[in-house]
């Protein structure tokens, strides 16, 4: 696989940029090399940032107007003819408003078609439940030959986008907002579709995380490591499909306490994409997902919004140190497995 | 009966109230959806100011005629209208956006008294008019239903898919607005994907088609009353307006579409909105 990381890359400051601003650099890098890359949306090509995008190229922009369900049958039928396509909108319409679109006409003919989800989670915190999207992680690792990834932060973004145009087959790239904090101090740290990157080595518990969650339980790792001393291991767990199983089990069998956290209804995402994983192992482990209780979400600031739905440093601190007291059946014969 | 002189008048009056009204919200907000809130406004004031049967003390009431705002990003607009209707306190609208306020930008119909449907996802209102106007007609219910849409928003297949069962069924209760203030996100509505001809699109759907000026109240109120009378088809009503409508420098602006405000800019667009009258 061809590296996605490193200095053959331009790089695109995580800092100063937003997700989806970097998406809009990073898809003009790849066009330059790539003529076969077209950028598609719905009214939404300033909120989603594919303004560079349309400066360089506007032959190869194609605005369709208010129309998710038109914009996504348009991407198939230009992938079926041989380009391929990028498409940007909210994530509550790319999942939601044109989910058979992109089920009936992208997935199930298994074409070459990115999307590129923005205003993820309830990062567009103010906007209310329509503009909120916790259900989009569930929706897309349930449509077969989907990728689903959800970068961390802004660095991270720029490798998914890399990669899914080395990947074939349809991919789902889920950003927020903009505005959330920054994991990653570069993108040079060996991203791979598929494969977790361990953020904090860790004995005691693993918190497994994606999205802005990595950052805060990053944060929440080092705070325990200090208050407590509990020694937290941390997976960044970007791609929901195809999961990292030997990550998830090794953190079951090293660990044995596991918290996911996730910006998505508790229901159907990260947290049960791992529960298939360890289910399906026959492991027993103390077990807990964080994220939004099967509700609508409420509105205000995302800051606000993380930390009342436990997805932020503090509420992660919490739901550990409630785990780390869990009783579960253990079996002793673990050790062997290493 | 068509409105007096004076009557307009008075509607003008309370259309200048609420705009200032919505541009204190956008400032409490953050941002706001400002530019087609105003250009809305006066469709709204002469809605809720003369023509809807409610009563703000009973928004349950089951008798109401129904509003569905389907441009649900206009609910800065609505909330303030809402507000000085009476349904809830003004000072409510301070908390607006705020972490747990019933108040988003787009707003909620389980929590905000007097919204009739939760919007916000685009082309989704008429479609619940039309099911809300055969709510009435199999009741036998005499109330009728309203619904403004956005032009932009006329894009979504869903909104076709709307106006071919409202003909169908001959939803002569049924009165939809668009707000065609040109203008969408991105840019002109006929730059980023044309509408034109509009008026003929909504004809050869089957629906009576009225075109005015948004911001001219007799034109609105003889819109309104045209398709009180008409029978058998439901009647579209084209209001050309202005995006941003009161306030100059917002007036006909893409960047206005959202926009936050601080108090210093909002007191020169009060003061365009006001021109020294109030
Ligand atoms: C289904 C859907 N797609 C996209 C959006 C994002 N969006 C919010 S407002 C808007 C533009 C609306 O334009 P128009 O209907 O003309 O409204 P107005 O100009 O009067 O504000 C868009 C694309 C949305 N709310 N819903």
């Amino acid at each position: 696989m061809t590296e996605v990381t490193g200095t053959t890359w331009n790089v695109y400051d995580a800092n100063t940029l937003t997700q989806a601003e970097i998406y809009g650099r990073v898809l003009c890098d790849l066009a330059e090399a790539d003529a076969r890359i077209v950028a598609l949306t719905a009214d939404l090509a300033r909120s989603t940032k594919i303004g560079v995008f349309q400066d360089k190229f506007p032959q190869r922009v194609f605005n369709v107007g208010i129309a998710e369900q038109n914009l996504f049958g348009i991407a198939a039928g230009m992938a079926k003819s041989g380009l391929l396509p990028f498409v940007s909108t909210m994530s509550a319409f790319a999942s939601m408003r044109a989910l058979e679109q992109v089920r009936t006409d992208i997935c199930y003919q298994n074409l070459d078609v990115k999307i590129i989800a923005t205003h993820g989670g309830v990062s567009f915190g103010q906007a209310g439940t329509t503009h909120h999207c916790t259900e989009d992680i569930a929706i897309q690792r349930s449509l077969a030959n989907m990728c689903v990834i959800v970068p961390a932060d802004g660095w991270e973004t720029a490798n998914a986008v890399r990669a899914a145009v080395l990947r074939p087959g349809p991919v789902y790239i889920r950003l927020g907002r903009g505005f959330e904090p920054t994991h990653f101090e570069n993108d040079d740290y060996g991203f791979e579709i598929g494969k977790a990157v361990t953020i904090n080595e860790g004995t005691d518990i693993t918190v497994i995380a994606c999205g802005v969650a990595v950052y805060h339980a990053a944060e929440a790792a080092k705070l325990l490591r200090d208050q407590d001393g509990i020694s937290v291991r941390v997976l960044d767990v970007h791609t929901i499909k195809p999961i990292d199983e030997e990550a998830i089990m090794a953190a079951v069998i090293d660990t044995r306490r596991i918290l996911v956290v996730e910006e998505h209804n508790v229901i159907g995402g990260l947290g049960s994409a791992v529960a298939d994983v360890i289910a399906a192992s026959g492991k027993g482990c103390a077990f807990a997902k964080s994220g939004l209780p099967d509700c609508y979400s409420e509105v205000g600031y995302p800051e606000d919004l993380y930390s009342h739905y436990c997805i932020d440093g503090d509420g992660i601190v919490g739901q550990v140190r409630e785990l780390l007291h869990r009783e579960f059946e253990a079996d002793e014969d673990w050790q062997d497995e290493h | 009966m068509p409105l007096s002189p004076e009557e307009i008048r008075s509607l003008q009056a309370k259309a200048r109230q609420l705009r200032c009204d919505m541009v204190d919200v956008t400032v409490w907000a953050g941002g706001a959806h400002i530019g087609g809130a105003l250009s809305m406004t006066d469709v709204l004031t002469a809605l809720y100011y003369h023509y809807l049967n409610v009563k703000p003390a009973e928004p349950g009431w089951p008798e109401r005629d129904r509003f569905v705002l389907s441009k649900g990003h206009g609910g800065v607009g609505l909330a303030a209208v809402l507000a000085d209707k009476g349904y809830y306190s003004k000072d409510l609208l301070k908390e607006f956006n705020h972490f747990k306020s019933p108040f988003g930008m787009h707003l909620d119909g389980n929590k905000v008294p007097g919204v009739d449907a939760s919007t916000g996802s685009l082309g989704h209102g008429l479609s619940m008019s039309v099911g809300m106007a055969l709510g009435a007609r199999f009741q036998k219910q005499s109330w009728r239903t309203y619904c403004l849409l956005g032009d932009g928003e006329c894009n979504e297949g869903s909104v076709w898919e709307a106006a071919m069962a409202a003909h169908h069924y001959k939803i002569d209760t049924l009165t939809a607005f668009t707000d065609r203030n040109h203008m969408m996100i991105d840019g002109r509505t006929e730059d980023i994907m044309s509408l034109e001809p509009l008026a003929e699109k909504w004809r050869a759907f089957g629906w009576e088609v009225r075109e005015i000026d948004g911001h001219d109240y007799a034109q609105i109120g003889a819109a309104i009353e045209g398709a009180q009378a008409t029978k058998g088809a439901p009647t579209m009503i084209i209001c050309n307006t202005v995006k941003g409508k009161g306030v100059g420098f917002m007036e006909d602006q893409v960047k206005w579409h959202y926009g936050s405000i601080d108090s210093e800019l909002a007191a020169k667009a009060k003061a365009s909105i006001t021109g020294g009258a109030s």
